[in-house]
């Protein structure tokens, strides 16, 4: 047969276009298989399903290892909205207790959510009761793309310490955003240490990977559980709360707004804070979370309000004894110095009050009595020494670091959320409203008593009386001792040591032990207790003044460190020494019965009218029949459930 | 011609091409092994078990090499003379299972008898290509004339209309291929060129459709463009007439210039204003200029550059009242106009998930989590290419390609190494139908080509498919075991 050579070449042709298509789509092969990453990533996303093992979240124990806060199982029904199918909805309404409504209002809810995406894990329904989880894990199989993940439930042996412990919440689009631990659907603390102690109490949190086929059902886990990390649980917390002195301390407040703070003087360790009204802390959990919460924010005195760490008010005569450290430091005054008080402070016009007592008067008197005008010249006498400072001026600039130093000013540091820094006005502050120059000691006489601009939280003033005890520095003050597996945290261990010789503490600690024995706080005295104290009675612009009291026992070898701040209740001797000797005795001696009638005796004396309050329960805990509402108005309750 | 020898066995053991047959068997094994990868569950049975896919894959292996020895020991005068019969035995099948066969997914293309399920248009493969190897070898036979095209044509066209009409435009669309055996037996090679340039026409107006330029489709522009390169290329290349090519290339460089100056100035210039005139100029400047010069060379180039503008125009229209509309979406999905993750994109998507993911050296045999867990459909049948892909990654992917290239050349080889034209044109076919599903499927799986389904070849799972291709090479290889009976005069 003829064979056309011209036309065999043509074989050239058809190879070589067989030959390009496999070169053009080895190429292709290298682009997808080689070049490009994100395929890899895409077919793990396909095929892995991890499911997050939620760790325990640490525990709460207080100072004597008395089991505080614990948890208890619940359950989110969670769904990733892509891997949903169709599925029998009354099937599901009826397995969950909802209503078609309710349905149609959660899967609303869950799409308006900021936080949607169809690819990641949305929470369809929260707390449901392990019952609610029994009934459903039957048929979980039947609505693909629902899953269950475990939640803790916080758990609380005591009705108390709300302010200290705080609540978890489940965290909202900023949260995750900064901090890539949370997913939606997961809880952080909120408030108190929850919050504070948030990184160590969550734990790290655990993986099971399993696989999943196209149609989302899950076929087993994978590689038989070898890449599963197993969550560990968040470490315990123990508190330096007493818990039962905290009891007491929230009874005696009952009826009154206020706080008391009681500090461990030599380790600065918080034995109690207090703050009133104070609520259950189990209200802030589960399903009645947002309810209560809502009621707790509308209500009128504000139990939200930490007012042991967050409100700054006047301190009244407990700043005396710092003012007495100042002069004594600056050689303003010796201890034998004298000054005149006839009936109060009068100078150029210019009255403060005091209250009868012989005259001239010497510094310790001068505590004992609370004499106003001591202080005042002193204070005067301080601003006005040109011959030593200059200006006025600069003479207030080194009145303030001499108080910064003892804690005022600036937040002490405390392990808690919302610490409010108080007030105490510099230099510049005064130049701006008097101008520069113009004004002198006599232009600002009431900061000498605690007055005027001056401005403490009651733990700046807890902590200023364990300055005192201390005779010259504080720890700062702390409320969780230990962490469990990390140990004391080094700030706060921190030691700070006031700018005041540690001589001039023993004329100050006398004139407050005289007080206790023959002066102003003579409630507080003890047999065998060797109380130091300073009452404080603070005028203020919205009523009757605050009753203050500052003190702290034993006087030589302090073991205890108190205030005492209870709103618009007349004079310090009123409440807070009272008050204030009841903490102390019940820290120091124990419980017993006559302390317990004397407390209840407190709790009646009430000094605001509550707003009528709504008994609500906490409805999450099935086995448990605790009534919580807002506490103040709980009839007789010491606190402890156990 | 010689006699035969007595001893034909051992003589065809001798001469028939084992290279090709190796080839065969490791595609076949390595095929139903991936079925078998493509298809296991956890709680699978055996690879050999018969209720498995991967199990009657290896039955259907075992039939074929059965009826690949077979037709090994078939004299090839067979095929040549019952060619013709063979292949209208074949078209009145396709007919026959129009109006008989089940609606199975929308197509009528499967017969069914009992247990078994046969799809004929496997087989009308080899049916025409024996068909056109008979009319080429007919004594005096030249692909010239309009006569002798037309009958090659309807050869090739009567199964496409009748696969089409089975609803199954993958199969039908196949037999396009064979084009190349057309091309090798004197077809002119611009058809060839004219097919390619469709394709490219066809892909650059529709990719760029959405975007404007110059007041029309971004599309439109550069087809314009490259249609005036084309033809200066032609002019240059083609038709060696170098005073023509530079007085057009001249004249479109001055269009431009002017077009540029224009645009610059402010003016406005639309797109088909500027281009049709200019482009209708030069070929009317051709049209006169080929009086000078070499007439059927210039004519040619002047037709094509217009039949380019007819179809550059035609296309959008043929796009979108022609093909329906998953085949539309297909299209747009392949061209990345369109990206339609759940639905038609859906597949090419987790296939390319699959392939990707299997970086350079695969997850390892039946660690493949895309195909395992199925996210990617027919993934035993079309898309089986995907589990090589990510189970045996680059290197397996491309050691497929690698014997596919080596299966398409060696039969290549061996078409251009018979003496007949029979023998040849048949192996031209085959291999003319291999290069068609091995670019359309790859492509397709890699997502470079429209979703078309047609198998690959060995591989995918199916009887039909396998037993079709079978046919076909071994067919193939007794003509070649021949070659030295035959021809050489």
């Amino acid at each position: 047969m003829r064979k056309d050579y011209n036309l065999e070449k043509r074989k050239f042709v058809i190879s070589g276009f067989i030959i390009a298509i496999v070169i053009i789509y080895i190429a292709r092969l290298v682009q997808l298989q080689v070049l490009d990453s994100t395929y890899k990533a895409n077919a793990d996303n396909n095929a892995f399903m991890e499911k997050v093992i939620y760790p325990s979240r640490g525990l709460i124990y207080d100072r004597n290892d008395k089991l505080v806060v614990y948890n208890a199982p619940e359950y989110d029904l969670m769904m990733i909205p892509k891997d949903v199918l169709p599925f029998d909805t009354i099937d599901f309404c009826n397995t969950l207790k909802i209503s078609r409504e309710e349905f149609n209002q959660r899967w609303e809810d869950m799409r308006k959510n900021r936080n949607y995406s169809a690819f990641t894990q949305q929470v369809f329904m929260n707390h449901l009761t392990p019952e609610d989880y029994g009934r459903l894990q039957e048929k979980l199989y039947r609505f693909p793309g629902f899953f269950v993940v475990q939640r803790i439930l916080r758990q609380y042996n005591y009705n108390v310490a709300a302010n200290v412990l705080g609540d978890i919440r489940e965290v909202n689009a900023k949260d995750i955003e900064n901090d890539d631990y949370y997913r939606p659907g997961d809880y952080t603390g909120d408030l108190g240490i929850e919050k504070s102690y948030e990184q160590w109490l969550r734990g790290i949190k655990g993986k099971e990977i399993l696989i999943r086929d196209a149609t989302g059902k899950i076929k087993g886990r994978y590689n038989d559980g070898a890449n599963d990390v197993t969550p560990v649980a968040g470490n315990n917390l123990k508190l330096s709360i007493d818990i039962e002195l905290q009891a007491y301390g929230e009874l005696l407040m009952q009826g009154k707004v206020g706080a008391i703070v009681c500090i461990e003087p030599k380790t600065g360790e918080i034995l109690a804070l207090v703050s009133s009204p104070s609520y259950d802390p189990a209200l802030l959990m589960g399903k009645e979370r947002g309810k209560n919460y809502r009621d707790l924010v509308n209500n009128r005195l504000k139990p939200l309000y930490d007012r042991s760490i967050m409100a700054a008010y006047p301190p009244g005569s407990t700043f005396k004894p710092s003012q007495g450290l100042i002069f004594l430091q600056e050689g303003i005054i010796t201890p034998t110095t004298a000054f005149p008080c006839h009936r109060g402070y009068v100078n150029a016009g210019l009255r403060v009050g005091c209250h009868g007592h012989g005259s001239p008067i010497s510094l310790k008197p001068a505590l004992q009595t609370s004499c106003n005008a001591y202080f005042c010249w002193g204070f005067k006498y301080m601003m006005d020494k040109r011959s030593k400072y200059g200006t006025t001026g600069k003479a207030f600039e080194i009145w303030k670091n001499h108080m910064v130093s003892m804690g005022y000013g600036y937040k002490l540091g405390i392990d808690m959320p919302g610490e409010s820094r108080g007030f105490i006005p510099n230099t510049a502050f005064y130049d701006k409203i008097y101008g520069e120059n113009r004004w002198s000691g006599q232009s600002i006489i009431s900061d000498a008593i605690g007055q005027g601009e001056i401005l403490a939280t009651p733990l700046q003033i807890a902590n200023l009386s364990a300055t005192i005890a201390n005779r010259g520095y504080y720890i700062t003050p702390h409320v969780v001792k230990n962490i469990e597996g990390v140990g004391i945290l080094k700030q706060n261990l921190e030691r700070h040591d006031t700018d005041i010789d540690k001589q001039y503490y023993d004329y100050i600690v006398e004139g407050m032990r005289m007080a206790v024995l023959g002066g102003t706080c003579t409630h507080a005295n003890i047999p065998g207790l060797d109380v130091c104290g300073k009452t404080g009675t603070a005028q203020n612009p919205h009523g009757r003044d605050h009753s203050v009291f500052m003190g702290f026992a034993p006087m030589n070898d302090p073991k205890i460190a108190v205030c005492v701040y209870v709103e618009n209740a007349g004079f310090g001797a009123t409440f807070g020494v009272p008050i204030g000797a009841l903490m102390i005795q019940r820290y120091l001696r124990g419980n017993s019965p006559g302390l317990q009638a004397q407390g209840h005796a407190m709790a009646s004396r009430h000094t605001v009218t509550y707003p009528k309050a709504k008994k609500t329960t906490s409805g999450n805990k099935a086995d448990n029949n605790k009534q919580s509402s807002v506490k103040p108005v709980t009839s007789s309750n010491d606190g402890n459930k156990e | 011609m010689e006699t035969r020898n007595d001893n034909e066995n051992t003589n065809l053991l001798r001469s028939v091409d084992w290279f090709t047959i190796v080839l065969y068997l490791i595609m076949v094994v390595a095929g139903a092994v991936s079925i078998y990868a493509a298809t296991y569950d956890y709680d699978k049975a055996s690879m050999f078990d018969l209720s498995e896919f991967s199990g009657k894959q290896f039955m259907w292996a075992g039939l074929s090499f059965l009826i690949g020895f077979s037709l090994l020991l078939i004299d090839r005068r067979i095929y040549e003379a019952y060619a013709y019969p063979l292949y209208g035995f074949m078209i009145l099948l396709l007919i026959v299972t129009v109006f008989i066969a089940p609606d199975i997914k929308g197509s009528r293309s499967w017969l069914v008898f009992g247990p078994v399920s046969l799809q004929p248009a496997e087989f009308a493969k080899t049916a025409t290509a024996l068909a056109l190897a008979k009319l080429f070898s007919t004594y005096g036979f030249q692909l010239n004339g309009w006569r002798n095209y037309a009958i090659a044509f309807a050869i090739i066209l009567l199964p496409i209309i009748c696969i089409i009409m089975e609803r199954e435009t993958g199969s039908a669309l196949v037999y396009t291929a064979l084009i190349f055996v057309l091309y090798r037996e004197g077809m002119s090679g611009f058809v060839l060129f004219a097919a390619l340039m469709a394709v490219v026409y066809f892909v650059v107006v529709l990719k760029f459709a959405a975007i404007t330029f110059m007041s029309i489709p971004l599309g439109m522009v550069i087809a314009f463009i490259m249609v005036m390169v084309l033809i200066v290329a032609m002019l240059l290349i083609y038709c060696r007439s170098w005073i023509l090519g530079r007085n057009v290339l001249l004249g479109y460089m001055a269009a431009g210039l002017i077009a540029v100056g224009l645009t610059l100035a402010g003016v406005h210039v639309n797109g088909y204003a500027f281009f049709l005139p200019v482009i209708i100029l030069s070929l009317l400047y051709l049209l006169w200029g080929m009086l000078h010069d070499d007439l059927k060379k210039v004519l040619i180039t002047i037709c094509f550059a217009a039949a380019s503008l007819i179809f550059m125009f035609t296309v959008s229209f043929a796009f979108n009242k022609v093909l329906e509309p998953h085949q539309q979406t297909r299209i747009k999905v392949t061209l990345g106009i369109e990206e339609d993750l759940r639905g038609a994109g859906y597949n090419v998507n987790q296939s390319k998930i699959a392939i990707g993911s299997g970086g350079i050296t695969g997850k390892g045999f039946l660690n493949g989590t895309q195909t395992k867990l199925k996210y990617v459909p027919e993934q035993h049948t079309d898309f089986i290419y995907c589990t090589i892909g990510e189970e045996q990654g680059f290197i397996g992917s491309v050691a497929v390609l690698l014997l596919y290239l080596a299966l398409i050349l060696r039969i290549i080889t061996l078409a251009e190494r018979n003496h007949s034209t029979f023998a040849r044109v048949y192996a031209y076919c085959a291999a003319s139908y291999l290069i068609f599903h091995l670019a359309i499927n790859i492509g397709m799986v890699i997502g470079l080509c429209p979703v078309i389904g047609i198998p690959l070849p060995f591989f995918s799972y199916g009887g039909s498919s396998l037993w079709g291709f079978t046919i076909l090479l071994f067919i193939l290889l007794r003509l070649d075991a021949d070659r030295s009976n035959y021809g050489s005069w």
